[in-house]
């Protein structure tokens, strides 16, 4: 992993000038090895990380356990391709044991989920079930923690 | 009444820590970015703290052994030999403490007769000379210089020596400057040790923050064992300051003489903390290397920034503490303090703090985030060329 990733990594921060100065390069240089990732397909982008109930959205997180049926040309890809690229989904993940793809869905409210479901997920060629698990509050997110309180870290300013 | 007629003398003419008159001044400054905290900025691993809850809830509340939980101290004897090297007793070689300061106290007082001299290096821990003189005993320091990356200097030790030296007491890496110690530098100071027949204080609390090569203890060296006390703990590597659990190792006879002050100023360490401990010490040493890692980077880069914005620093080997040089600004130690976090709001710490050694540096601790430590040096850096424009203009006018 090059320095600029493990830097990314533990600021979550793309301010090129600030990385140049942690990495002592110039900021071109940064901007250059940022585009550079991108056009790989390594760094795919940024997403704000928002608390989940302190973002005023509404939205409606559900996991989506799904039995598909394997092909016998790509297995399970061409299926699981083809349900990542809806919107409503954010993620998609072949799974080992009981379900096959874990799909995690995000829709404006419940009703929007319930047919995204209902006229979509289940009525796709190859799907043989589903079993729709709904968020119902979050504890940690992404590394963060989210509980009211938080972690005490307040540290004297000055100490031997 | 005057009240001062009832405080014993000694205490009367203890000086009060430098640190503690900066503290005052920075708490109230609350938007300012502090580079003066003279500890870890990670919290406790969880599996740490959550050692401790567990041990809470099974309702472990009561009294240890003096010496410490018998299971810690195998632990500790265990940790000790595989990273120190020394096998020592649980039984009778090993004892936890609160923290290292109350060890290096105990072990002062265990040890020095009123007059005995204590040799130290200096800069140096703020406790160290008036923990000498609590115990009645005279303080000799040895400047370590920047030129030598504050490093151990062995020839400096033997030209301080004078008669009544009873104790050679040292911190490699060094709180406040990074310095580190070599072995062949600790095989000749042990030598002069054994020639000189002192008793060693080694107190390694930042053994496992070494950046460059590994850390190398005294103990292990020929004749040292026997006259050597380790002081080790778990407030640094494995980011525990508020558990306060340190331990000892030595001979029996140093630390059952230091289990007798123990046993009545202290009783013994608190129990969770000691609980929490014995967690660090089976699970925690990746959780040590991982912060290690932080830290390496982020003393490259603030090392790097500072001698950019010409800041003669030298690479601290070890700890969390850069130690800069701010003579080239025209100013001393605390003035360049005391205006930076005036004009920039950035705390650092003079370096006079820990001894008349520190003169003319400043301590700028690196525990600390990324994003703070890359504010702090654009507003050092800032500060820098304001004094350099006050001279050029003050030249101009002359």
């Amino acid at each position: 992993m090059s320095d600029l990733l493990k830097i990314l990594q533990e600021t979550a921060d793309p301010d090129s000038s600030k990385l140049a100065k942690i990495l002592d390069l110039g900021e071109e240089d940064v901007e250059k090895q940022l585009r550079e990732l991108k056009e790989s397909g390594v760094l795919l982008g940024w997403v704000p990380l928002l608390h989940p109930s302190k973002s005023s959205s509404n939205a409606v997180n559900a996991l989506i356990e799904v039995k598909i049926s394997p092909e016998r040309e790509g297995g399970f890809d061409r299926l699981a391709h083809r349900i990542s690229k809806f919107d409503e989904v954010e993620a998609c993940h072949l799974m080992s044991g009981a379900y096959d793809l874990m799909v995690i869905v995000q829709g404006e409210n419940l009703h929007a989920v319930a047919s995204f479901v209902s006229e979509r997920l289940s009525t796709i060629e190859g799907v043989l079930s589903t079993a729709t698990h709904f968020l119902l509050r979050s504890y940690k997110e992404h590394g963060h923690l989210l509980s009211v309180e938080g972690e005490m870290n307040e540290k004297p300013p000055v100490s031997a | 009444m005057n009240p001062q007629d009832y405080i014993a003398e000694h205490i009367k003419n203890l000086p009060r820590s430098g640190i503690r008159d900066f503290f005052a001044i920075v708490s109230e400054m609350p938007q300012a970015i502090s580079l003066g905290i003279g500890e870890p900025d990670f919290i406790t691993p969880w599996k740490i703290r959550e050692a401790s809850i567990f041990a809470l809830e099974k309702g472990k509340t009561s009294y240890t052994d003096n010496r410490g939980l018998l299971s810690l101290r195998k632990e500790i004897s265990s940790y000790v030999s595989s990273f120190f090297g020394p096998e020592y007793d649980p039984q009778s070689e090993i004892l936890v403490t609160v923290g290292v300061s109350e060890a290096i106290d105990i072990a002062l007082r265990a040890i020095l007769n009123p007059g005995d001299k204590v040799l130290y290096h200096e800069p140096c821990y703020v406790s160290y000379a008036p923990s000498v003189s609590l115990a009645f005993g005279e303080a000799i320091p040895v400047g370590t210089i920047p030129e030598q990356s504050f490093s151990l200097d062995p020839e400096a030790f033997e030209k301080a020596w004078e008669p009544g030296c009873k104790i050679l007491l040292l911190n490699f890496p060094t709180n406040p400057t990074g310095g580190t110690a070599d072995k062949q530098k600790l095989e000749r100071l042990a030598k002069f040790a054994v020639a000189k027949d002192l008793i060693v204080i080694s107190d390694e609390i930042y053994a496992e923050l070494t950046y460059d090569g590994e850390h190398c203890s005294i103990v292990n060296l020929p004749g040292m064992k026997e006259r050597t006390i380790l002081l080790h703990g778990f407030s640094k590597g494995f980011a525990m300051t508020g558990f306060r659990v340190g331990f000892a190792c030595g001979p029996d006879w140093l630390i059952e003489a230091m289990m007798k002050i123990h046993q009545y100023c202290m009783m013994c360490a608190p129990i969770l903390s000691q609980e929490a401990a014995i967690e660090a010490l089976r699970h925690g040493t990746e959780d040590v290397m991982r912060m290690r890692e932080q830290y390496q980077k982020r003393r490259n880069f603030i090392v790097r920034r500072f001698n950019q914005m010409g800041l003669s620093c030298h690479l601290p080997r070890g700890s969390f503490y850069a130690f800069p040089n701010v003579l080239s600004l025209g100013m001393n130690e605390v003035d360049f303090c005391h205006r930076l976090l005036r004009e920039q709001e950035v705390a650092v710490v003079p370096g006079t703090s820990f001894g008349p050694h520190g003169q003319g540096h400043v301590r700028a601790s690196f525990s600390t985030s990324y994003d703070k430590l890359v504010e702090a040096a654009d507003r050092m850096e800032r500060f820098v060329e304001s004094i350099h424009a006050e001279t050029d203009n003050v030249s101009a006018v002359v």
